[in-house]
């Protein structure tokens, strides 16, 4: 990589790689609900429908399920589909389609069609958008065999992990958190794709593992910083893929610091850091100091008010404030 | 071995009288699937077949009549009673039967069973047992092909109950929105397990919810094989010459219940009997045997010749073998070489 580097937004990068994918592929091509003429419901495809053309950046009529389909049968015949979801919570329309299509035909088929198909989708609370627009879904979807389920918090991986799905022969589902797309920061002027099989350690440390990914990645870089100057060293962990979970990486921090944070904006019953909790316990119990610990989203529908909203998710005195009781015991 | 696996004749096109040779090969086609079929249900009674198994007995002439429409770079994307439309295709018969054993032999590895045959040699993409499933994959098989300039037809086989499902109602706008080369065939049966069309649809008439996607649609008679070969060549004709997506509504009849599993109580004895008369095996040879076309002697030889190809697939499914438990994982993601 070189030293030059470029300044850019979350948005910007995610562009940057959708354009680099329909450069050089021209099997490549951009679908969902306005893409094209609107610009991305969240800006990220603006600019592109003029340099690539209605047949490249396709909008779709609201048909979540026929589009999503469709792509997978584009997949299918030879052609590189990105398929945009405007939110995850718009995605359970296509479920059957992502489910019992993408997932089980190549192992249905006997391994004959495989589905080069990735899926992109934000996700996420924080801008008082209510029920209906603001849940975390991602972890239902690593339930599922068959798909990979992707989660780039920071500039890098959303400037990189497209390409990595693009040229897997399996189906991604990449999941933006909404928060993200106004961040802003620099990356290497000629970055390009990245590994996607292994977390990151975002931030070494000694006393406790937070174990994260997404959205909540920078509230627990931030809780980290303040539990420092407490004299708690926090290592965090980006999961960035949430299917396959590279389960390696936490385990072995955890059997390091021999205590667990786990901050994820889902709930917390039968989620994705119920399956964490779950490996860490079969692999890594006897290294253990403490109890597993969960900061996790209120068991309620997102609700609206910033208050309420703001108490419902993860945030930093309370990630900082469940690190403190598995170091200390107390708090 | 010519005739072992489903074959379409080329050059049939709009033929008023069809001469011997294509009369003897649609009756011949029609009759393995009955043939083959009958000889799945006694596999099942047997327990060498499992699971659901939907028989197409009494739609022969709809795969049969269609697939002579199709060339082999088209797809065809169908559901879980596809039986009927994979042999029409020619999927070979060892293969189909292996794969309802659930033998490693199978079209798709005994992975699927009976509603899901796949097979890419002849770009059958599946046996879908999500009512109304296939319909996107179709539009998605003919958005490829658009996009990458090939003139290629997707024929979507689904049953009139799908068209309940929002899914057909997306997907015929999207491919008349997009102009995509999507051949969609309605069996009309009358019957969603036990549930009469009637009884599940404000508007029965389904060429006019097609029409109302400014699809061009017509209804077929699905007992003729030589009606639905007509119209079936005529409608991918038109989406081959890029007309956009056609619709067709085959009228047709189950003699069968839905499932192995199915009492039948939604209709009377008496209405399938009626529908029998109708028969579209039977009624065709009458046909063609009046018309001098055929002899009692082909007929026979037709017999024999389709039981010594389905003994054969009884065979080839017996001495298949079974996926090792350690094969358990495979084809959940795909394999890269190195
Ligand atoms: C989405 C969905 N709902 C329900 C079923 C259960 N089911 C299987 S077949 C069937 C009837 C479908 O009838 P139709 O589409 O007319 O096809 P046919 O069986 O008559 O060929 C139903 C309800 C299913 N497989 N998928």
């Amino acid at each position: 990589m070189s030293a030059e580097k470029i300044r850019l937004t979350y948005r910007e990068a995610v562009r940057a790689a959708i354009r680099e994918a329909l450069i050089r592929d021209e099997r490549v091509f951009l679908m969902g609900e306005d893409v094209g003429r609107y610009g991305g419901c969240f800006a990220v495809s603006r600019g592109l429908l003029d340099e690539f053309g209605p047949e490249r950046i396709r909008d779709t009529p609201l048909s979540e399920s026929a589009f999503v389909g469709a792509g997978i049968g584009a997949a299918m015949g030879g052609a590189r589909p990105i398929v945009e979801i405007m939110t995850v919570n718009f995605s359970l329309l296509a479920l059957d389609q992502i489910v019992n299509n993408a997932a089980t035909i190549l192992h249905m088929s006997g391994g004959q069609f495989n589905i080069p198909l990735v899926i992109r989708m934000t996700t996420g609370a924080g801008r008082q958008l209510a029920a209906q627009h603001s849940h975390s879904l991602e972890g239902w979807y690593a339930h599922i065999p068959g798909i990979k389920v992707l989660t780039p918090a920071t500039l890098e991986d959303a400037r990189g992990m497209l390409w990595t799905a693009l040229e897997d022969p399996d189906p991604v589902l990449i999941f933006e958190h909404g928060s993200l797309y106004n961040m802003e920061g620099e990356i290497a002027a000629d970055a390009g794709a990245v590994d996607i099989s292994r977390a990151a350690i975002r931030r070494a440390g000694k006393d406790v593992t937070l174990i994260t990914y997404g959205g909540t990645l920078f509230k627990t870089l931030e809780a980290a910083e303040e539990l420092a100057r407490d004299g708690i060293e926090a290592e965090v962990i980006d999961l960035r893929t949430l299917r396959p979970l590279d389960d390696e990486s936490f385990v072995a921090s955890a059997a390091r610091t021999h205590r667990v944070v786990i901050v994820d904006e889902g709930w917390r019953s039968g989620s994705i850091s119920a399956e964490i909790t779950a490996r860490i316990v079969e692999k890594a119990f006897y290294d253990l100091d403490a109890p597993v610990a969960r900061v996790c989203s209120a068991e309620v529908p997102m609700p609206y008010p910033k208050h309420l909203e703001d108490a419902a998710i993860p945030q930093v005195p309370g990630i900082v404030a469940a690190a403190r009781r598995v170091v200390r015991g107390h708090e | 071995m010519r005739h072992e696996t489903g074959r379409t004749q080329k050059n049939k096109r709009q033929r008023l009288a069809v001469d011997r040779e294509h009369a003897l090969h649609l009756l011949r086609e029609m009759l393995r699937i009955r043939r083959f079929e009958e000889k799945c249900a006694e596999l099942y009674a047997a327990t060498k077949i499992r699971g659901f198994l939907h028989l197409y007995i009494g739609e022969e002439a709809v795969a049969v009549g269609a697939m002579q429409a199709l060339e082999p770079d088209d797809a065809i994307v169908s559901t879980y009673r596809e039986h009927g439309h994979a042999l029409a295709r020619g999927v070979p018969a060892a293969s189909l039967m292996a794969e309802m054993y659930g033998k490693v032999e199978g079209c798709s590895r005994g992975r699927g069973g009976s509603m899901h045959i796949f097979d890419a040699a002849t770009r059958f993409y599946g046996g879908n047992a999500i009512v109304g499933g296939g319909l996107p994959l179709a539009v998605g098989l003919a958005l490829a092909d658009k996009l990458a300039g090939r003139s290629r037809v997707t024929a979507c086989f689904f049953g009139e109950g799908a068209v309940a499902e929002g899914e057909f109602h997306e997907s015929m706008n999207l491919a008349a929105l997009w102009d995509l080369p999507v051949l969609f065939c309605c069996e009309n049966n009358l019957y969603a397990m036990g549930t009469a069309l009637a009884r599940s649809e404000s508007e029965t008439d389904l060429c006019l919810k097609a029409a109302s996607f400014e699809v061009p649609a017509w209804p077929v008679d699905g007992m003729d094989v030589l009606a639905v070969e007509k119209a079936s060549r005529r409608a991918a004709m038109a989406v081959r010459c890029g007309g956009g997506p056609h619709f067709l509504e085959y009228r047709t009849y189950r003699f069968r219940a839905h499932s192995m599993y199915d009492p039948e109580l939604y209709r009377d004895k008496q209405e399938v009997e009626e529908w029998k008369k109708r028969d579209p095996v039977t009624t065709f040879r009458a046909r063609i045997e009046a018309q001098g076309l055929m002899t009692a002697e082909d007929w026979d030889r037709i017999e024999k010749e389709i039981a010594e190809e389905i003994a054969r697939a009884i065979e080839f499914a017996e001495a298949g073998t079974w996926e090792p438990v350690e094969d358990l994982t495979r084809f959940v993601y795909s394999e890269r070489p190195g």
